[in-house]
């Protein structure tokens, strides 16, 4: 199908964008979430503001340990950059997954966070890594932590009026092993149950632990659960904690999967990804 | 409302007239004639629709034709050397790595920008970078082999 009319801007700068945006403007990054809403018509926008070639929105930069990363770099552009396979090989292991060759080309990291597919590859990644987005609007600009970003299914802390334009990446805690483990939808790639994990080591200790899930609710979360980690030596708990994890939560239910089929897959990618951490870790 | 816009596809500024919702895909099969590039699909799953948007493999099928304006646009029909053939085309042609055909221009134009930044892949990666093409005849098998020639060759 073809999308409904709408009227088509291309933003000249941020301020501009600003200006443009309201209750009826979409902007449109990557297009590769939005178009196929657009194509079956599930979304009606008035007006397109494209901000996908915005310079003010691409780029990774180093800054004070950590990086930055702007809006609108696309997947491909983040695996090309060999700063950020170093610092958070996790990304670049997560983006080489995400979609096919030709989705990661057009698709940008910020296109991705701010739709906030309930089974997108990045949100828990961006939850283990403590991640911060930076919003912006005519008004001014506010930090959020990834953590109150997604507050349900394609919805976000994002106004109507306001542009995600960065992600800040915090440096990595020293000898950190990060991974991600997920079983995916053979023909979206999307992931049925996803876990990313982060694990510190000092000493033979965990120092601190993280595990997020994606697919598995209707928003990705952090699991409370894998602070039981921190203090011991891992090893033996992690099937534990990959199970206290999933335990209570309310597990999406579709044709894909059912809720036990799908709670019992998030518990596996979640042993797999902590142990796999730690084993980095160490 | 339709509007003129300019699209620059191999090497040629071409003008024409689209509503701003056209999808670059109908715009150049219906409005400039290159019908090289196929629509197989209504979820952006097929990569029949394949061209490169400044050297970068793209579905053409998710992206705005007025999206594409002031970018590189290269179709199938651009790839091809004048009178002869691009040694994807050729290695495809001898390796059998067709059957109907309706896949391999996407095929080629993703096999092309694997080739462009990745000269030897593995067999590994030549499957990983087709993930986003499909093909309903060949079983794959003689595409990659198509495509592992191709990269022998040069
Ligand atoms: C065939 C296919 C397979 C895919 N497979 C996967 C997969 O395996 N895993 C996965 O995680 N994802 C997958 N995706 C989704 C892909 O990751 C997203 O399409 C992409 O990341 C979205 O980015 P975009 O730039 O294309 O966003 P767009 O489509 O341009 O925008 C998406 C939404 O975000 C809004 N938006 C965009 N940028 C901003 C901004 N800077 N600030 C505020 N709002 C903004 C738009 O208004 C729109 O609502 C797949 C997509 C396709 C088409
Ligand atoms: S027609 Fe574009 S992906 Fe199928
Ligand atoms: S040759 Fe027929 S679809 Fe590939």
């Amino acid at each position: 199908m073809i999308p409904t009319s709408f009227e088509y801007v291309r933003a000249k700068n941020l301020s501009d964008a600003f200006k443009l945006l309201g209750k009826h403007a979409k902007v449109i990054a990557g297009g590769h979430s939005l178009l196929p809403l657009l194509r079956f018509r599930l979304a009606q926008p008035d007006t397109l503001i494209d901000i996908g070639q915005l310079p003010q929105l691409k780029g990774i930069k180093k800054a004070g340990g950590g990086m930055k990363i702007g809006a609108a770099t696309t997947y491909r552009e983040l695996l090309e950059s060999k700063e950020l396979k170093a610092l958070y090989p996790l990304i670049a292991e997560v983006t080489e997954h995400i979609g096919d060759l030709q989705v990661r080309n057009a698709g940008t990291i910020g296109g991705g966070l701010a739709h906030a597919d309930p089974a997108a590859d990045m949100p828990p990644v961006m939850l283990v890594l403590d991640a911060a987005f930076l919003l912006q609007s005519k008004a001014g600009k506010r930090t959020v932590s990834a953590r109150k970003f997604f507050k349900g299914p394609f919805t976000t802390a994002l106004k109507p009026n306001e542009l995600l334009t960065e992600i800040q990446l915090p440096a990595p805690p020293k000898r950190t092993g990060m991974a991600y483990a997920s079983f995916e939808q053979a023909a979206s790639g999307y992931a049925l149950a996803g876990a990313a994990a982060l694990i510190a080591v000092a000493n033979g200790m965990i120092t601190r632990a993280e595990l997020a899930f994606t697919g598995l609710a209707d928003t990705p979360f952090l699991a409370p659960a894998a602070a039981k980690l921190v203090g011991t030596a891992g090893d033996e708990l992690i099937s534990q904690v990959a199970a206290a994890a999933v335990a209570g939560v309310e597990a999406n239910d579709d044709i894909h999967a059912n809720p036990v089929y799908r709670a019992h897959l998030a518990t596996v990618a979640a042993r797999r990804a902590l142990t796999t951490a730690l084993g980095r870790a160490r | 409302m339709k509007r003129p816009i300019t699209l620059n596809v191999n090497g040629v500024a071409r003008t024409t007239e689209v509503e701003p919702r056209a999808l670059l895909a109908h715009v150049l099969r219906d409005q400039l004639d290159l019908t090289g590039t196929h629509i197989g699909c209504d979820t952006s799953q097929c990569g029949a629709c394949t061209v490169h948007l400044d050297g970068r493999a793209v579905k053409s099928c998710t992206v705005l034709a007025v999206q594409a304006e002031g970018r590189a646009i290269t179709t199938i029909e651009g790839l091809t050397p004048k009178g002869g053939l691009h040694p994807l085309q050729r290695a495809f042609w001898e390796k059998h790595g067709l059957q109907c055909g309706f896949c391999t221009p996407g095929m080629i134009m993703t096999a092309a920008d694997l080739l462009a930044h990745n000269p030897k892949p593995s067999e590994a990666e030549i499957r990983h970078a087709l993930e986003g093409n499909l093909c309903r005849c060949t079983g794959y098998q003689n595409i990659v082999a198509a495509i592992q020639t191709a990269a022998a060759g040069r």
